[in-house]
Parts: C-alpha cells; structure tokens; sequence
C-alpha cells in the first residue's frame, strides 16, 4: 500500500516514512493475526449438533497479557514519533533561505524578502503561488494567512502545516532533489478551496542563481557575495 | 412512588386506551419513543446516503452531469451538474446528517431509549414526559437543519467542523443562514440529547429491578449508561461553542475573529473537547450491542465481562484528553501535540482489550451464523481496521502527512460505518422481534450483510490508498492536481462501490418494511437469551413486565452447567438442590 505515497524529496521525509512503515508493519501483523483468529474460531467453532460451547468467563492471564503487550507498543511508538515530530515541527533551523507564505482566499502569496534577507523592505517580491528554492538549502517559512485558516501541504515533502489568521507560524523543508511540486491547501477555505495551489520549484544551486539574478538584477553582487560567506560559515 | 404504586400504575396503563395521538404520536412510552427515533434515523440515513452518492459521482467523474438531478434547480445544481459551492455543502450536510441525525438518534435514542427500561426490569423511564419532549425536540432540530436546504446561499458549506473564521464570516464562504440554521439545529438538538441523557441516567441508577447490580448489567447497558455521562458533559461544550459561533456571525462579537481580538483555534478546542467524545458516543453503544450479540450466538458467557465494563470507563475517561489529536497540524503548540499523541495511543489499549476480549468470546463456542451475528462479527472486524488506521494518525510525524487526506475519511468510516452502521444493522435484526413482535426474513438479511459487506470494503478500503498517495479530503475536482491524476481509476472504482454499497440497501429496506406487515409472528425469546427484555411479551405492553422481574445472576450465563439448555436467564431461580442435581447428571 505504502508505494503509493508521491516520490520523497526532503531530508526528514524519509524519517517520516520510516515511521509510516514501521506502523504499517505492526498493523499489519495485528490485522492478520487478528483475522485469521477470528476466521479460525468462525470454522473451529461453528455450531454443530450435538456439542455445546465450552463455560467459561475469561482468563486473567491472558487478559493481562493483551493489555500489556499493545500498551509497551503504544508507548515505543510514541517515543520513536516524538523525536521525529521536534525535528519537524518543534526545532525550526534558522534557515538558509527565508520566504513568507501567506495563504487567502485561493492563492498562496509568496513574500520573497530579497536580497537584505529582511521582510518588509524595499527589495521584497511577492509572486502569487510560486515559490523558488535552492535544492540542499534549509528553507525557513514563516506562514501566515489574510482570511480564513489554509493549509499549507507539501506531499512531496511531506510537510503540511495550517496557516492561522492573526498569528504567524514557523515551519520549514530542505529539498532533496530538484523539480516542479504542488503545494496544495489542504483545510477547506471556500468555495475555490479545491484547486488552490501553487507550485515549488526546486533549483540546481546553478538555475537558482540564475533565477535570483533576474529577480533582483540590481543587488546581484551583494546577494553572491552573502550567499557564500553563508555556505562557508 | 412506593413499589406497590408502581406496580398498580404498571397493569393499570396495560389495561387503559389511549387514544392515537397519545399512542404513536405524543407517547410517553419508552418503546415508542425508540421507535420513532429508530424512523427518524433511519429515514435521515436514507437522506445522508444520497448525499454520499452525490459526493462520490463528483470524485468519481468530476464535473460531469449528475444522473437523475435534473431537476435540483439553480442555483444549487445546474441541469445536473454541480457546482463548488453546492459540493461543499453536500458533503458538509452529509457529515452532519450522519453523525447528528442517524446515527446517534438510532444508537442513542432509538436502542437507547428502547433497551434501557426493559433490560433493567423498569416499566418506563425515570421521567416519560421528558422523554417525549427529547423526542420532538430532536425533530424540531431536524427540521431546522432540513430547512437550510431551501433558504437562499443554500445550505452550511464549511464541513461538519465548521472551523472558524469560515464559518464565522458570511462573505467568506458565501453562506448565510444556511450556516446560522446549522447552529441553530445543532443547539436544539444538544437540548434534546441533554433531556435523553438525564433520563438514561436517573433510570439506570434508580431504577434495575431487584438484584440487578451493576456489575450484573448488560454490557449495552454500560455502554449507553457511559454514554449519557459523556453527552451531558460533551453536548454544553457545543452549545456553548455554537452559541458563540452565531454570535460571531449575527452580532459582531469576534470570539474567533483575530481582527476583533479573537482566536481562531479556540473553536477548534472547544469543538473537539466535544467532538473526540463524540466519536466514541457513536461507537459505544455499538461496542454494547456486539457485546450482547455475540455470546448469544456463540452460546457463551462474554469472555472478561468486567474487563469489557472497565475498559468502557477508560475509554470514556481518556476520550476527554485527546481531543488534541485533531489539532497536530493546526498551529496548536507542537509540544503539546506529544502529549496529545500519548494520550492518543493509550486509548488504543482499551479498544485492543475490548477486541481480543470479544475474540475470547468466540473462542470454544457454539456459534450460530444468523444475520444479527454476521453484522456483529462484521462490527468487531471492521472496528478491528479502524482502530489499526488511528495509529497513524496518532503518530504525530506521520499525521503530518495523512492529516486532511483520504486516510482520515477512510478511518472515519472504518469506525463510523464498518463500526456503528454495522452495528445498528445487527441491533435491527436482533431487537426487530421485541420491537415489533415480528421476525425479520433471514435469507434477504443474509443477502443484505454480503452485499452491503463487501461493497463496504470495496468503497472504504481504497481509500487509505488515496490517502497515501496523498489525497486531500473535501475537494471537489482531484483532477486539478498532477500529482493525483494517477489516482483517478481508484475514485472512479470507489464511486461504482459506493453506488453497489447504496444499492445494496434495497433488501434491507424491503425486509424491514414487508417484516412489520407480513413477518412471522415472534415468539418471547426467539434467540433463547438471557438478558430481561426476552423475558417480556414480544412487544411488549404499556409497563413492559406482568411483574417486576428479580434478577439472580449476570447477563451472560450461556452453556452453564447447572442446567441442561445451553442458557440461563437473568430471572431464572435456580433451587439450590435443582442445581446441584444438574451438575451430577
Ligand atoms: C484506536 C482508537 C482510535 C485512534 C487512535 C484514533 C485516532 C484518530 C486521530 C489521531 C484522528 C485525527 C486525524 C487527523 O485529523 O489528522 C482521528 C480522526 C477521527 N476519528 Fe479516530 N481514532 C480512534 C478511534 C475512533 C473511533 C472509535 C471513532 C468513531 C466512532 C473515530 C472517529 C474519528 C473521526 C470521525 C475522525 C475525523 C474527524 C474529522 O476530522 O472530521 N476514531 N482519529
Ligand atoms: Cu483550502
Ligand atoms: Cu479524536
């Protein structure tokens, strides 16, 4: 069942996935020996003339046991996801890259801050629905939202997380591997909420220079320069 | 009342005519009350169906004419064809419908309000006034939430969860009374369920009849007795949050607003504080109702009865701090949601307890395939699916992904309709006889559970693909989206099931129908259970019992060996030398 989730391309995805399939296993095994229990006892136990069914009210031990075992799974499983989930959603990096995202009714806007990498100056860009990365660079997005709540999804990248009216909230991917993706919204906004979407585009370090260059002809040389000392440091 | 009052209004009602008005209509009478909420559940269903059906043409065959809605007028339909607007109304009504107006009507107020007198040995509810009135007051919800169909902007259009500021701001989705009536509906309602629930629990506290202690209850009994705690307690939450919601949006307060000061996530708090408790009001009693069926038709006393009793409280206990678990990706504090998640997965262990417990009960048995059975085995496996599914979305990381997928409607159903729906299906064909004194046809119920059994699978099991692959819930065109067009046969597959799945409910309505005219007369005990209703006339009178019963043991003592039949009943006394007599032999 599990390859039919969409090709990963982000660094935590793949921890990710290896959670869903560790929970697929366990489920898996449950379901079957569940059901082949239950089928077994359906034909073992079926009724037949002549015999009656055995007395009996429980058993003690047996219960304990199958309270214990699925109560130590739940508990591992649960550590194991914790230190996914603060990777993903709790220690947000600084990020290489920052971006604001704000979602309304039924567009991404995608606030680029330029190259003095500060919001709400002069060389910001804002582009309705695209939204340009550098492959291997950790992106910080700070989401917001003008009308109702969004969500913003990255199933590719498996991120997805709300956008709030009235607050703003941190969240961030690295990309893998470059390409085109859909950035569905994935909390019902209105009407037009099917169909809101935008597209991520992942750069060759190359292709993003490129891209910037035409973004922000004027401050080119700055931005090289910045973006190197970064790489260094 | 004293007990000699009690038992002299009892044979005096038996013997009173009432007129019609009084007898079907504005009855006090605990079995009629369940019987007209079992109609008007059962009807709602017919109508969420439909609704369903709607909603998987548009995913199957997105934007294309809808069969047989020709005649749905502008601006809700377009000579057939549907709009947004109109799509997301669909499946917001269905949800509601569903959830609010069939399901629980027919598990808690139908079997609710039919079982609990008579399996205690009471002759009525505490309070048959209020009963009533919780009745129509239901249908007066009912009929406030039909009426937003007709009024102009159509109907609420923001989901069953209404998240604000959507459904807070009528420009934002476009729909004006429509969604106020949805509130407004919703809050009756709540006073209805709010009267049932004080009812349940004055009666089963004061009134089991002599030697029915708890712990001697029937398992449904408990489970609904659980229940009315948690809708008292859950329902105000809403009402309140409703309240708030309307007042948002009629008299400019911004509870929920940011630009007035408010928060939006507060509606989903407050919505969920409800809504978790919500899902296990609708899967309780159906947990009650296998745990009645199956030892009967395994001829077996349930395996761990105060195991069973004990992991229902645990559930109802837990199901207050987990409501979080709805909210991983909303903003909400990320560290919170560990502790939600932790919360989350232990809820598992009861509901794993409760399985292999039922599984126990199966184990050695004598079992009787009949149609009531079959649906109860299908609850107990298809529960088995739900609560398997749960994990993954407990498990923060991976709810990132699947959260607001199809993974999320493929477990809702799971447990909605693989649990409840069957659920109710097995309590029809197993109380049909008590409620109506006639039997139902078994090889059109046979032909009914098969049908609908594996349309079931056909139509929910696909979905977690779609949800693995990534699927948003609540879209109304997936061919929009390159990454889902792959996926496209599966939704096409799962409308044609679900469209088999509809039709498959054709037998059953036939057999309901032509069962209460024709079927053959039933007898006391057809089942030959133990439990008190059986004990009664099929139906039974006004006041239910020719005399209080006295009950001697617990509600499960199948194949014991005191006695030469494989049952027991709860009012059978049993002399001591009798019952030693029948252990020698
Ligand atoms: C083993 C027990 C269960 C676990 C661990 C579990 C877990 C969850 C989680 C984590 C979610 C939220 C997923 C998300 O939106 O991202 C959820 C949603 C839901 N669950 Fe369960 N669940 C369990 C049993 C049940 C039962 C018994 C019912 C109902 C009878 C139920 C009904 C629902 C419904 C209706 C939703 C979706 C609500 C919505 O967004 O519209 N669940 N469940
Ligand atoms: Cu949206
Ligand atoms: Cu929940």
């Amino acid at each position: 069942m599990l390859r039919w989730l969409p090709e990963n391309v982000s660094t935590y995805g793949e921890k990710i996935d290896g959670i869903f399939y560790l929970i697929y296993y366990i489920t898996g095994a449950t379901f079957v020996l569940v059901t082949a229990l239950l089928v077994a006892f359906l034909v073992l136990y079926r009724h037949r003339p002549g015999r009656k069914a055995v007395y009996t009210h429980g058993n003690t031990a047996l219960e304990i046991t199958w309270t214990i075992v699925p109560a130590v799974i739940m508990v591992v499983l649960g550590l194991v996801s914790k230190a996914r989930w603060d990777e993903v959603k709790v220690d947000i990096p600084r990020g290489d890259i920052q971006v604001r995202v704000t979602g309304k009714q039924f567009n991404w806007e995608i606030l680029y801050p330029g190259p003095d990498g500060k919001f709400d100056t002069e060389d910001d860009l804002q582009i309705d629905n695209d939204l340009h990365v550098p492959v291997g660079k950790v992106v910080r997005v700070a989401l917001r939202s003008k009308d109702v709540i969004h969500s913003f999804f990255l199933p590719h990248l498996r991120l997805k997380q709300d956008t709030v009216p009235g607050r703003e909230i941190l969240t961030w991917f690295e990309a893998t591997k470059p390409g085109t993706y859909e950035i569905p919204c994935a909390e019902l906004c209105g009407f037009g909420h099917s169909g809101m979407k935008g597209t991520l585009y992942v750069h060759t370090p190359e292709d993003y220079a490129r891209w910037v260059a035409e973004k922000w002809p004027a401050q080119q040389a700055r931005l090289g320069t910045k973006s190197e000392a970064e790489a260094r440091g | 009342m004293s007990q000699a009052a009690v038992a002299a209004h009892g044979a005096e009602v038996h013997h009173e005519e009432l007129g019609f008005w009084r007898r079907y209509v504005f009855s006090t009478d605990h079995k009629t009350i369940g019987r007209q909420f079992l109609f008007l559940g059962l009807v709602m269903m017919l109508l969420g169906g439909i609704l369903a059906l709607l909603v998987r043409w548009e995913l199957g065959w997105p934007e294309t004419r809808v069969p047989l809605m020709g005649w749905v007028p502008e601006p809700f339909m377009y000579d057939g064809y549907m709009g947004p607007e109109f799509y997301n109304a669909v499946f917001t009504m269905h949800a509601t419908i569903m959830i609010f107006f069939a399901v629980m009507p027919i598990l808690v107020g139908g079997f609710g309000n039919f079982l609990i007198p008579l399996m205690i040995g009471a002759r009525d509810m505490a309070f048959p006034f209020l009963n009533m009135l919780s009745f129509w007051v239901a249908v007066v919800a009912g009929v406030i939430m039909l009426a937003g169909f007709f009024v102009p902007g159509g109907h609420a259009a923001t989901g069953w969860t209404a998240y604000a500021p959507l459904s807070a701001v009528p420009t934002y989705s476009g729909v004006d009374w429509g969604q106020n009536l949805w509130c407004l509906s919703l809050i009756v309602l709540g006073i209805s369920s709010l009267m049932g629930s004080i009812n349940y629990i004055t009666t089963v506290v004061n009134m089991r009849a002599p030697g029915m202690t708890f712990f001697r209850l029937p398992l449904v009994i408990w489970s609904l007795f659980i229940v009315a705690i948690l809708l008292l307690l859950a329902l105000p939450v809403l009402t309140a949050a409703l309240g708030m919601l309307l007042f948002d949006r009629m008299a400019g307060t911004s509870f929920f607003l940011p630009e007035g000061g408010g928060e939006p996530l507060l509606w989903q708090h407050l919505f969920w504080f409800f809504g978790h408790p919500e899902v296990y009001i609708l899967i309780l009693p159906a947990m009650g109702v296998a745990s009645e069926i199956l030892p009967v038709f395994a001829r077996k006393p349930i395996f761990g009865y105060r195991a069973m009793a004990y992991s229902m409280i645990a559930i109802a206990f837990l199901s207050w701090i987990v409501w979080g678990h709805h909210m991983f990706q909303s903003g909400m504090n990320p560290t919170l949601g560990s502790t939600f998640m932790i919360t989350t997965m232990l809820i598992a262990v009861p509901s794993a307890i409760k399985t292999f417990n039922w599984l126990g009960t199966l184990w050695g048995g004598d079992i009787h395939f009949t149609t009531p059975m079959l649906n109860a085995l299908a609850f107990v496996s298809m529960f088995v699916i739900g609560g398997l599914s749960g994990i993954y979305m407990a498990s923060t990381p991976v709810d990132i992904f699947i959260h607001d997928t199809y993974f999320i409607v493929a477990h809702i159903h799971y447990v909605v309709f693989g649990g409840s729906v069957f659920a109710i299906f097995a309590a029809v064909y197993y109380w049909f006889p008590k409620m109506f004194g006639r039997m139902m046809n078994e090889t059109l119920g046979k032909i009914h559970f098969w049908l609908t059994f594996v349309a079931f699978n056909c139509t929910f099991f696909p979905m977690h693909i779609l949800g693995v692959g990534g699927h948003m819930r609540r879209i109304y065109n997936p061919l929009q989206y390159e990454f889902l067009k792959p996926l496209q046969p599966i939704n096409e597959f799962i409308s044609i099931s679900a469209i088999c799945l509809g039709i498959a409910q054709i037998p059953f309505i036939v057999n309901f129908f032509w069962s209460l005219a024709f079927g053959r007369k039933a007898e006391r005990n057809p089942w030959k259970a133990n439990t008190l209703e059986w004990d009664a006339p099929s139906p039974p009178p006004h006041g239910n019992f020719e005399s209080i019963p006295t009950v001697y043991r617990g509600p499960y003592e199948y194949s014991s060996p005191l006695v030469p039949e494989d049952w027991l009943p709860q009012t059978r006394r049993l002399a001591p030398e009798r019952a030693a007599a029948a252990t020698v032999s």
